[in-house]
């Protein structure tokens, strides 16, 4: 039994020897945390992280703020064609989806590390489980979850009531012409509207999950367009011109010009209307079959100069008071990460006792969640879409 | 002086022309039917040529008559600095705020016509490209008009007028027939300035032109920084962009032939015209009152609390913006890489000027000069960027600090240029005949007695650093944030309010620089040195 203990403890201890030295490296260090600047709240979020980081790991955070996590991805590829393999200007990249993917096939990205991280016995990374799965896409540890996304709309409730289902939505725009928008597909908020039209619509919901062939597209998609067709001409502007992101169209439905936004984050409105942007008669509505929703995650790329650093801040962001720091709609509102069972009872009585706000949702006011479709949908789609629609 | 133009040309020139010749290696491998089968190529095409062409031609047109209006009027004249001074994205993000549906002319209309809801009217991001049009129009202006005044000094335009006048031509007719064509050399270069400008401008069009699809500058950009490979894609774009500029100037030049024969002709045939009076107060008014309506909404929205339509006025004003104070290292940031190229231009600027009051002759640099100002900044400072990194020079400050300097060096050379050469030599001869070698007449003669140019110089220097977004953007892999990138990020954020703090402390940095050119030379003992072009 000693030799059993003895060799588990020399199994357990490399990783254990492993952090320390991890944080004993990124002490001093500061981590270039690229993430999408266009959300004051995850800013703010972010800025409070690196003072966190400072204070505990002397590890700074410096947020550079994207307006398309793209830039980043293109920004290590342009290093890596340049032949740089080491200090890389991005060390920590807010990222999901296609440009996971995209990195990952192309080798930009440094891991497996997720399972190295302290934090992680908090999460179910067991196959398929959302935290370990990216569109569809296996993890495999070369990305750490941060947040959960759930794609949700919101409404001026003092001016309208919203449609119950995506097939209503062209009737419902008929009704209130120049009313409804969606973003620029080009950007994943509009991309994420027509993939959630195409999870209700498509005859074969199932065959989303694959990656796309030209036979199954043309047949999943046909019901979408013929959707698509009937509801642009009764569009903001005509459907002539689409805001450029979901900010842009909240700032749209602030502004009165619009009825309905749309966001990844169901305590975006209630933060919003918090802060005084969005009017306080503004609800948050999902359709009948529910909406699709995702988990972000952060990785690190293969030439990042601080990745001990970036790796600290992977961990502080799955600690248990930062996810329910996170998850009050007074910071964040993002709901956590982790697994409720794997948590002990103070981390969950942190999560019991969070505030609640009239535009929060409920879980159930939720609806179910649907899977991401596989990246290649997507990309397929917003291509399709810009050649179709694009003057 | 060998030494000298080959400095110039390494640190200005060299970066230009490596950055053109890596974007076109980049667009050598291309696929060309990838390319032009790009959504929104030919949609993007057309907008930039009505956009960047509009506002060139508005621009000059309006600045002829005006040109005229405002030499009669000093008081009017020094509004055209501050004017300059404002940055290109700060006056668009303001600019937005006045003409959205839901801005002050829309909540205007919606009192007296008891709108609930704001109209539909698309602006800005008109799909013509109006909204940019007018925004580039009430930047260029100004401009256009401060080149008129220097090239009018050059000239004796009350002589001439009064001629004109006596042999019976109606004021107008001397000014356009006679006066104006006398001083359009001097305008050639800052009109070609204007189109290379109006033709690949970024952020303002990401601001006020439309986005579906938007301008070819934009399309770049977007490219660029594209997900999948599309570096080669983006980079035919900008080299494509980069030989429509230069056709374009080509056309421009031969219109110009065109224009001097039809002006030769019209004169030939010596109608006299009659004294119209030129609504000249008009157009001045809605320049100057959407400028300063521009900053004073950027202003009350930066210390709004809630704002809803059809108000006229917040709810209720609160510093909590300003007071989080998260703008002020941007700001810093702002300022010192400011001072930085400032320093650099003006020094490079003296050593220029001195190089060749020393040698009796100019330097010939020309092209050197002025190319990246006639060059779409897009169409080398992404190669620029490749070279930097390949130098070793990785993207962050200091490669920021270089880019900026080719755009902050032409002014300022531009600008101190004209008072440096029209320094009375006897001055120089008298320090010369005491005993004074070169290095002490530049030092206790020359400089002190340019300490208001030069002030002038730098002041101008800084609004160029201050306003830069792609030479901050490409060079620094978006790692450098100023009020520039900050701003416009912002202005495709949700908060409107957020946006306006950045986009006035934008504005705010260069006023306080041209303020304090203004006041400090003053109080320096060469306060009225140096006569001004």
């Amino acid at each position: 039994m000693r030799f059993l203990a003895l060799a588990l403890m020399l199994a357990a201890s490399p990783a254990l020897a492993d952090w320390s030295e991890t944080l004993a490296e990124a002490r001093g260090q500061t981590v270039y945390f690229n993430a999408w600047g266009g959300d004051q709240r995850t800013n703010d979020f972010i800025a409070w992280v690196g003072a966190q980081t400072e204070e505990q790991f002397g590890v700074k955070v410096t947020q550079v703020k994207l307006s398309d996590t793209a830039e980043a991805v293109a920004r290590v590829q342009a290093e890596k064609a340049a032949g740089q393999k080491t200090g890389g200007a991005v060390d920590l990249i807010w990222i999901n989806g296609p440009n996971f993917l995209a990195m990952k096939e192309a080798g930009l990205l440094h891991g497996p590390f997720v399972a190295d991280l302290p934090n992680a016995r908090y999460l179910d990374l067991s196959e398929g489980a959302p935290a370990a799965t990216d569109f569809t896409v296996p993890v495999e540890g070369m990305e750490a979850p941060w947040r959960l996304a759930k794609f949700v709309f919101a409404h001026d409730a003092a001016r309208v009531e919203p449609p119950a289902r995506m097939a209503d939505f062209p009737v419902w725009a008929a009704a209130h012409p120049g009313r409804l928008t969606h973003p620029n597909p080009a950007n994943f908020m509009g991309a994420t509207f027509l993939k959630q039209a195409l999870a209700e619509l498509a005859p074969d919901p199932a065959a989303l999950a694959a990656p796309v062939t030209d036979a199954g597209y043309a047949a999943q998609t046909a019901p979408l367009w013929a959707w698509y067709d009937a509801l642009r001409p009764n569009l903001w502007r005509a459907g002539q011109a689409f805001p450029e992101n979901e900010s842009v169209q909240a700032q749209l439905l602030a502004d009165g010009e619009v009825d309905i936004a749309m966001f990844f984050d169901p305590a975006a409105p209630a933060a919003l209307i918090a802060q005084g942007v969005l009017p306080e008669s503004v609800r948050v509505f999902t359709p009948e079959g529910g909406t699709i929703g995702n988990v972000s995650f952060v990785a690190i790329p293969f030439n990042a100069a601080n990745r001990a650093g970036a790796e600290v801040v992977a961990n502080f962001l799955l600690d248990p008071a930062t996810q329910a720091h996170m998850q009050d709609v007074n910071v964040l509102g993002s709901y956590s990460v982790l697994d409720p069972s794997m948590l002990d009872d103070a981390a969950r009585a942190a999560f019991a006792a969070l505030p609640s706000a009239p535009a929060l949702p409920t879980l159930e006011q939720l609806g179910p969640t649907l899977p991401e479709p596989h990246p290649s949908w997507m990309t397929r789609l917003t291509a399709d879409w810009a050649k179709r629609y694009t003057p | 002086m060998i030494w000298l133009r080959a400095l110039v040309a390494m640190l200005i020139g060299a970066p230009v022309l490596v950055g053109v010749g890596l974007t076109l290696a980049a667009a050598w491998g291309a696929d060309w039917t990838k390319v032009l089968a790009l959504p929104g190529l030919w949609g993007g095409l057309r907008l930039t040529l009505i956009t960047g062409i509009g506002a060139t031609v508005l621009s000059l047109a309006l600045s002829v008559p005006l040109g005229l209006w405002i030499m009669g009027r000093p008081w009017a004249a020094r509004w055209l600095a501050p004017m300059l001074a404002v940055p290109h994205a700060a006056l668009a993000i303001g600019l937005a705020f006045l003409i959205a549906p839901s801005g002050w002319f829309g909540r205007a209309l919606a009192q007296v016509l008891g709108w609930a809801v704001p109209p539909a009217w698309p602006l800005p991001g008109d799909p013509y490209g109006a909204a940019l049009v007018l925004g580039l129009v009430l930047k260029e202006l100004p401009f256009l008009l401060l080149m008129t005044l220097a090239s009018a000094s050059q000239v004796d335009v009350t002589g001439q007028m009064a001629v004109g006048r006596s042999l019976g031509y109606a004021p107008g007719r001397v000014w356009a027939r006679v006066i104006w064509p006398q001083l359009y050399p001097g305008l050639r270069l800052p009109v070609f300035i204007v189109l290379a400008y109006g033709l690949s401008v970024v952020d303002m069009a990401l601001i006020l032109g439309p986005s579906h699809p938007p301008t070819l500058a934009v399309q770049i950009l977007r490219l660029y920084t594209a997900p999948e490979m599309r570096q080669a894609e983006a980079s035919v774009l900008a080299i494509g962009l980069v030989a429509m500029t230069a056709a374009l100037a080509g056309i421009w030049w031969l219109a110009e032939r065109a224009c001097t024969a039809f002006g030769l002709m019209a004169l030939r045939r010596g109608r006299r015209g009659i004294a119209r009076r030129w609504p000249g107060s008009v157009v001045m008014a809605a320049q100057g009152g959407l400028f300063v309506a521009a900053m004073a909404v950027l202003a009350l929205w930066s210390v709004t609390g809630i704002w809803r339509f059809p108000d006229l006025w917040p709810e209720g004003l609160s510093l909590a913006l300003w007071a989080r104070g998260d703008w002020i290292a941007v700001a810093l940031r702002s300022l010192w890489l400011g001072l930085a190229s400032v320093s650099l231009a003006l020094t490079l600027a003296v050593a220029v000027l001195e190089g060749e009051h020393r040698a009796g002759r100019p330097l010939r640099l020309g092209a050197i000069i002025v190319a990246p100002l006639l060059l779409p900044q897009i169409g080398f400072l992404q190669g620029l960027t490749t070279g930097f990194l390949w130098l070793g020079l990785p993207a962050g400050p200091l490669a920021v600090i270089w880019a900026e300097v080719l755009f902050v060096f032409p002014y300022v050379l531009l600008s101190l240029g004209g008072p440096w050469r029209a320094l009375d030599p006897d001055q120089l001869r008298a320090a010369a005949s005491l005993g004074a070698g070169p290095w002490r007449q530049l030092w206790r003669v020359r400089l002190p007695l340019l300490a208001r140019p030069i002030a002038a110089a730098a002041a101008v220097g800084f609004a160029v650093s201050v306003a830069q977004y792609l030479a901050v953007l490409l060079p620094g892999a978006g790692r450098v944030a100023t009020l520039t990138t900050e701003a416009v990020a912002l202005a495709s954020g949700a908060d409107r309010r957020v946006a306006a703090v950045y986009g006035l402390a934008q504005a705010v940095l260069p006023l306080l620089a041209f303020a304090l050119a203004l006041a400090l030379p003053a109080y320096g003992r060469g306060g009225s040195g140096g006569r001004a072009p």
